[in-house]
């Protein structure tokens, strides 16, 4: 990709990142949303995040099959405890990291 | 003591206390966005690239997945596409921190607004309920982490040439961030079954349907559902 590719992806991802983030701010920081939506978009985070996690931890990506003991899944596990215990955003990081590489060593 | 150093005192109190307040956030900022660079970089993304985006568009989680998508030959369109559709939740944050930014001016706001994220939304929220917290101190701990993001990403990207493929277990970076992001939003009965509904939904749309549809259909789908069970749950014990 060139220079001018890169621009325009990250551009684009720039703008489609900063509207949601700015326009509520500068538009509704009087008004009050309907309470239906409040509570929608309240649920969208966890349903996200779990949407994200759960096929990279569940299935093979090559070919695109369910799995089930792979050691993104194993290191997962002990990652979420501590994640529960410590609430350490950088702590679960490494500490995934290193149980990642642990479980690779012995699988 | 004169008013002027009455006035410096004062606000290095204030922005001693927005550094504190950032501290945890760039403490974890720092290994993610290492590991991004470095990522970024085996994906065969050049050095500036990655100081670009991090510039341009600052969502740690969306840039992941841009590294991911790129890596396995994604268009641009469906990447952007992808990009909205994760970071749409910034704007409910956007809507909640408004109620403390009233009377700040438009060009505050539009500065403020880049610097918005799950980790210091989540910051912020926690001091403003807390009282003794204002815009100023806010739009610090959003910067000083945006700033420490680029330097960690720019250093990952750096150093990425020299560190071996899936060393120190730099592939799992992303998914322990998540682990903990997901861990934070688990506020209540209905968030922990909206999580579970998302994953099941979200496995089951992956290998039923080619393409990256699985996160948004699945988050939207599995956030309705748990949306109407509350409803439920609601009417059920008042």
């Amino acid at each position: 990709m060139t220079f001018a590719d890169y621009l325009l992806l990250f551009g684009g991802m720039g703008l489609v990142t900063y509207g949601p983030r700015a326009l509520p701010l500068l538009y509704l920081a009087r008004k009050q949303l309907p309470q239906w939506l409040i509570d929608w978009l309240a649920l969208i985070p966890v349903a996200i995040l779990s949407a994200l996690l759960a096929p990279s931890l569940l299935t093979d990506a090559a070919e695109r099959s369910f799995a089930l003991g792979k050691p993104e899944l194993l290191a997962a596990i002990p990652t979420l405890i501590f994640a529960l215990k410590t609430r350490s955003l950088a702590g679960t990081v490494l500490v995934g990291m290193l149980l990642f590489r642990l479980t690779g060593m012995f699988i | 003591m004169n008013s002027n150093q009455v006035l410096k005192r004062n606000r290095s109190g204030k922005v001693g206390q927005a550094v504190s307040a950032a501290w945890p956030i760039c403490l974890g900022y720092f290994p993610v966005g290492l590991a991004l660079g470095v990522l970024a970089r085996q994906a065969g993304l050049p050095w500036w690239a990655v100081g670009m985006m991090s510039l341009l568009v600052f969502a740690g989680s969306a840039q992941f997945i841009c590294v991911a998508m790129l890596a396995a030959g994604a268009s641009l369109p469906g990447i952007i596409l992808t990009t909205f559709v994760v970071n749409l939740r910034h704007g409910l944050m956007s809507s909640a921190l408004a109620v403390h930014l009233s009377g700040a001016s438009r060009r505050f706001l539009a500065v403020f607004a880049y610097g918005i994220t799950d980790e210091s939304f989540a910051v912020n929220m926690v001091r403003f309920r807390g009282g003794n917290w204002d815009r100023w101190r806010a739009l610090i701990v959003n910067h000083l982490t945006n700033a420490v993001w680029i330097a960690a990403t720019l250093v990952g990207a750096l150093v990425g040439q020299f560190v071996p493929q899936g060393a120190f277990g730099i592939d799992y970076a992303l998914t322990g961030m998540f682990i903990c992001l997901l861990v934070f939003q688990l506020q209540g009965r209905i968030h922990i079954l909206t999580g579970l509904l998302a994953a099941v939904i979200s496995v089951g749309w992956y290998l039923l349907i080619p393409g990256d549809s699985y996160i948004v259909g699945a988050s939207m789908t599995a956030a309705t559902l748990g949306y109407f069970l509350n409803i439920r749950r609601r009417r059920r014990s008042p």
